[in-house]
């Protein structure tokens, strides 16, 4: 082989382009979509918010004959409804660690990095699509869980309507609130760096801490308990009174926890080498 | 071109770069050349900007390498550790670096057939042999059309047509006017590629020159002469040029004359010659010798500091 044949195998490119935010975004989703652990973990997101909520309901439909009145009287059809997304927000939460952790973990960063040196666009991009993507996909998974829990609950005639006041705000923030999910767990991921640690970061703040806070005093767990990220966030699904922040100010300072871990994260990735 | 200036990087209380100070100029290759653990890897990424100098700098064109508004334009790397996500084909790997640019993906399918991976493009990178790695790795380096060509360890776990491929592909891309900057632990693999050297040991410079001048400067010629009178041939031939050494009795490694010149000479005086051996210093050990020196005088400093601070108590 003599050089002249590679010479002519290399093109030299016939225009420069340059790194923009946009560019970076369509990238992002290029990484997003291309691999495996992504689209399962996706799917099992919207498989479970179909399929427990399903599930449950279907259990109260049977045992509604035998259920004291007080339970009857405590039941809310909506509850049901959200048992899928307790469990998606899981699958939503690992996923977005992993979309930071994996590029460290398998050394893709370097290679992440090197291509936009600004480091942040990278971030931002990340968090953009991720977040785009999983609304994307959670709003319709709501409402469909939605007609599918409460077609299975007018068997006992205890469905609500989608007109019915709040409901509407809370199926729908339901798919907002796992967005922001998402963004709160991408942020710790890029915080911590390593997929372990990420995860229990997550599940740490956010189902560890909220029953280490019985230890505190009743009046002070009560005061402080609904500004917690997990209250905080799940107050946009709540449709009956309790000691919870009203909906949009719950689902407004879940977004600010999500929005300050990014912030530190953008800080320390500017800083630390990689 | 690339210019370090004075460029240390410490680890806590480890320096893996050490004031080093270079440039790497367009049109030729320069082999950077160092045992494992010199801090070939670290300057290189200081020279991208993964890490950061804790002092000195260094410069790509003129800038720092994040300030290059198209990046890949100018450096295509290729990084020692490996920089791929495992579970992602190599066609996506190389389409989502292409994408961060505005790279068309027409690009992305002409490096694919450049390194020779089409059979292997759509399977995922987690499964590929050191020696495909190492071939995605180029592709990427090479998709923006790099000014800057700088490589880690390029041949490592290449076959040895893979070797001569990559050879080759770096003296075309040098003769294109580009500047070529690669990294290897092994001289016989720069002595084959390179023109110019730039060596350190210990994130040390420890030369910086064209491989004529080192290839001339470190090989030696030295010649084993086994002789019952070896101590009387020693006295003949020795004069302020040649080094004569003496390994046992008997046994003399004489430098700075040719094996005829001592045949000539032991001939002339009668002496009885057992064995006349030409033994040629290769490269290798040329280096070997010259990174050694700067390993022991490291490790002995500390030995030659302990004794003067256990005097001070007593």
């Amino acid at each position: 082989m003599t050089s002249a044949t590679i010479v002519s195998l290399l093109p030299r490119l016939p225009r420069t382009g340059r790194v923009t935010q946009a560019h970076v975004l369509r990238s992002e989703w290029t990484k997003l979509r291309s691999v495996r652990s992504t689209r399962w973990s996706l799917v099992v997101a919207f498989a479970v918010t179909l399929g427990v909520g399903a599930i449950a309901s279907a259990v109260v439909v049977n045992r509604w004959p035998h259920m004291q009145a007080h339970d009857r009287r405590d039941f809310h059809p909506l509850e049901v409804n959200f048992a899928g997304v307790q469990l998606a927000q899981l699958a939503i939460g690992v996923l977005g660690v992993l979309v930071m952790t994996a590029e460290y973990s398998t050394g893709m960063i370097r290679a992440s990095f090197t291509a936009v040196p600004k480091r942040l666009p990278v971030l931002w991009g990340k968090a953009v699509v991720y977040a785009a993507t999983t609304l994307a996909l959670m709003v319709p998974a709501v409402l469909l869980s939605f007609v599918i829990v409460q077609s299975i609950l007018s068997r006992r005639h205890i469905e609500v309507a989608f007109g019915a006041p709040h409901v509407a705000r809370a199926v729908l923030g339901a798919a907002l609130y796992l967005t922001v999910v998402g963004l709160f767990a991408l942020g710790l991921g890029a915080i911590v760096r390593n997929t372990a640690g990420g995860i229990a970061a997550f599940a740490g703040v956010m189902f560890v801490l909220p029953p280490l806070m019985n230890v505190l005093p009743t009046s002070w767990n009560d005061a402080a308990s609904p500004y917690l990220p997990l209250a905080a966030g799940e107050a946009i699904m709540a449709t009956t009174p309790g000691n919870h922040l009203a909906p949009w100010l719950g689902l407004l300072l879940f977004s600010g926890y999500a929005a300050a871990a990014i912030g530190v994260a953008a800080v320390l990735l500017n800083r630390r080498d990689v | 071109m690339i210019e370090a200036d004075g460029l240390t990087k410490r680890y806590g209380e480890t320096t893996a770069v050490n004031d080093l100070s270079f440039s790497v100029r367009p049109g030729i290759v320069t082999g950077f050349l160092g045992p494992n653990g010199s801090g070939k890897s670290t300057t290189m990424r200081l020279v991208l900007g993964l890490d950061a100098p804790t002092s000195g700098d260094v410069t790509v064109a003129g800038k720092h390498y994040a300030e290059h508004p198209a990046p890949l334009h100018e450096v295509g790397a290729l990084l020692e550790a490996r920089s791929v996500h495992t579970g992602r084909s190599a066609y996506n790997h190389l389409l989502s670096l292409a994408q961060t640019h505005g790279i068309p993906k027409r690009r992305v399918s002409d490096l694919i057939e450049l390194v020779g991976l089409e059979a292997v493009a759509k399977k995922r990178a987690g499964q590929f042999s050191l020696g495909m790695g190492q071939r995605l790795g180029i592709a990427a380096a090479l998709l923006g059309d790099p000014e800057v060509v700088m490589l880690d360890e390029p041949v490592n776990g290449l076959d040895p047509e893979g070797i001569r491929w990559i050879r080759d592909l770096l003296k075309s891309l040098a003769a294109e006017g580009r500047t070529v900057f690669l990294s290897s632990h092994l001289m016989s693999e720069m002595a084959m590629t390179a023109d110019h050297l730039i060596v350190i040991g210990r994130g040390r410079l420890i030369a910086d020159e064209s491989v004529r001048d080192f290839v001339r400067r470190h090989s030696r010629n030295i010649v084993r002469v086994r002789s019952p009178q070896a101590v009387e041939l020693a006295e003949v031939v020795s004069s302020p040029d040649v080094v004569v050494d003496s390994i046992e009795p008997g046994l003399l490694e004489i430098e700075g004359l040719t094996a005829e010149q001592i045949g000539e000479a032991a001939a002339a005086r009668g002496y009885v010659l057992h064995e006349l051996t030409l033994q040629q210093v290769t490269l290798e050990d040329a280096f070997i010798d010259i990174t050694q020196d700067e390993l022991e005088f490291k490790t002995h400093r500390p030995f030659g500091a302990q004794p003067e601070q256990e005097e001070v108590p007593t």
